[in-house]
């Protein structure tokens, strides 16, 4: 077979074969070279005063612990909000929704939602929460225009999840005379716990990434705070805190740092997407 | 009777929480025209979106766009032109070609990819790739528009492999099947066949991208420069998003609301944009 196929065509199928091997090799190489250089800057720099301290101009000392622990309060702030309107839109679009058309709309809605831009997040956010609702430059402020940006996601991961309860389970307790609700709260909620799950952990990853959203809504701020006073105060989390201290100050050692650390985490988020994708694919199956 | 007065209250409240998404795309529009209008008819639309000087805090303020509008097409067509050969032909290597240890490997590193803050690609960008272009093309200031075009391929390029991938596993295996009974050999088949047949798909693929790469703030925030020229490859140069980003935190009154219509500027493209995504998608499921 092989010699039938003309030289022609042969050098054409090598070349794509080339050009295929070089863009897959080029991919691999700038995650491998990412990975690497931002590892071999930033893990020297991380030293425990860094972890634990905050800054302060008197001392010349660097410490990113507020921007850890603003991190913290920001994603913890932004779930406890996004998980239930996320995943009570996502059982009105899979359970309640009769009307194609409000579907429709609603649908249309979270995907423009998901393409819409962070930067203009921030601007509206720093219009609408912290001018308008009079909340300040505070880290509420930036959670909740999160919120706003990550329900699409959690939305789509939880209708996903619901897709794949038996419909028969429904008409199974219908038959058994319970309501609505109560099919909703013993049927369709346990359903969607795993839909809920992949949701969050993409949202985590998304909420520390982000930084144009934040900078106008939660600050630059740097003083430690326990969790509610910490909501209402401005503060900088550690992609903010990445920015300001390589752009702003020229502090490269604690930028490489904080990426090495952002490194680290976004790597434990994929793995633990792929782990729980995996368990609840396994767990489904049975 | 008390628990169907029960039953519409748990309706109400999924119905408010269903609507909750086109209220918030209703308060970004109307909040994004309501600021954005003012300046934009105080400016002059022509003067605002044609005007090739920006000058906001000058004795005599310019607040023309144009070095902005522009900058951020090109940024972006560039960004395209790099990103999606590489990425196209990536997932066909994955998609198709590659062994199934190797492909699990690859996905991984391009999810990896897709998972890095933009701030980090902004610093590795201006610490290595900035200095880079200044001594590779010797001129004075690596912080350019070459700058920003690359870090953009690289951080749309995830994007568009993941959603050319699921284009092109979704091509019904008879066709491929088809063409290699025909006597084609495997490689024209994957090009010949599967991926006219994913069109759709790799077009939305693409014009995902340009939404990714036209909004994109912090990244090109470092390393483009962030100086109001009229877009040029070596030049510092500044885009819609840094537009906005550089100079809210001090400014006032006629020279903030301008940067709110640049964001309105900014939000309409990227409407065009999710328009166009959704005709190919629906396109894509209907084929």
């Amino acid at each position: 077979m092989e010699e039938r196929i003309s030289t022609k065509r042969r050098v054409r199928i090598a070349l794509l074969w080339v050009l295929m091997g070089l863009a897959a090799a080029t991919t691999c190489a700038l995650v491998l070279f990412l990975a690497v250089y931002v590892m071999a800057k930033g893990v020297p720099e991380i030293t425990w005063t860094l972890l634990s301290t905050r800054p302060s101009y008197l001392t010349g000392n660097i410490g990113i612990l507020p921007d850890i622990l603003n991190t913290v309060y920001i994603i913890i702030a932004a779930l406890v909000l996004v998980i239930p309107l996320g995943a009570g839109a996502a059982v009105y679009l899979t359970e309640y929704a009769k009307n194609r058309k409000l579907a429709a709309v609603i649908e249309y809605a979270a995907e423009t939602l998901s393409g819409i831009p962070s930067i203009i997040y921030g601007l509206v956010g720093m219009l609408f929460f912290c001018s308008f609702l009079d909340m300040q430059t505070s880290l509420l402020a930036g959670a909740l225009t999160l919120v706003i940006m990550n329900l699409p996601t959690v939305m789509r991961t939880t209708q996903e999840s619901l897709k794949t309860v038996p419909q028969s389970y429904r008409d199974g307790a219908f038959g058994l005379g319970a309501g609505k609700w109560r099919v909703i709260r013993t049927v369709v909620l346990p359903g969607c716990v795993d839909g809920i799950v992949t949701g969050c952990i993409l949202s985590v990853g998304r909420i520390l990434g982000e930084s144009a959203a934040l900078l106008f809504t939660a600050g630059f701020a740097h003083t430690v705070h326990g969790f509610f006073e910490g909501l209402s105060n401005s503060g900088a989390t550690l992609t903010v805190a990445l920015y300001f201290y390589a752009k702003e100050e020229g502090e490269f050692g604690v930028a490489f740092a904080i990426a090495a650390i952002l490194m680290i985490l976004t790597l434990v988020i994929q793995l633990a997407a792929m782990l729980a994708g995996r368990y609840f694919k396994r767990r489904r199956g049975r | 009777m008390k628990k169907k007065a029960f039953e519409n209250f748990v309706y109400g409240v999924f119905l408010l929480l269903g609507l909750i998404t086109v209220g918030c795309v209703l308060l970004i529009t109307v909040y994004l025209i309501v600021s954005g209008l003012p300046a934009i008819r105080q400016i002059g639309l022509g003067e605002f979106l044609l005007g090739r000087t920006w000058a906001s805090t000058a004795a005599d303020p310019r607040f023309g766009i144009l070095p902005f509008i522009l900058t951020s097409v090109y940024g972006t067509a560039g960004a395209i032109a790099l990103g999606v050969p590489a990425g196209f032909l990536t997932a066909v290597y994955l998609a198709k070609a590659a062994p199934p240890k190797v492909k699990a490997a690859v996905s991984a590193a391009v999810s990896v990819l897709a998972g890095i803050p933009s701030v980090v690609y902004g610093l590795v960008g201006m610490l290595v790739l900035v200095p880079g272009i200044r001594t590779a093309f010797h001129v004075p200031d690596g912080a350019s528009l070459l700058a920003a075009i690359v870090v953009l391929a690289v951080m749309i390029l995830p994007s568009i492999v993941n959603v050319s991938i699921t284009a092109l596993e979704a091509v019904p295996r008879e066709y491929e099947d088809a063409s290699l009974a025909l006597g084609a050999a495997p490689t024209e088949t994957w090009f010949r066949v599967s991926v006219p047949a994913a069109r759709s798909g790799i077009a939305a693929a693409v014009v995902l991208g340009v939404g990714r790469a036209i909004g994109e703030a912090m990244a090109v925030m470092m390393v483009s420069g962030n100086v109001a020229n009229m877009p040029s490859l070596f030049e510092s140069v500044r885009f819609l998003t840094t537009a906005v980003a550089s100079e809210m935190s001090y400014s006032s009154g006629l020279q903030r609301q301008a940067l709110f219509s640049i964001a309105l500027v900014l939000y309409l493209f990227i409407l065009l944009i999710n328009g166009t995504l959704n005709f190919f998608l629906k396109r894509g499921g209907r084929d």
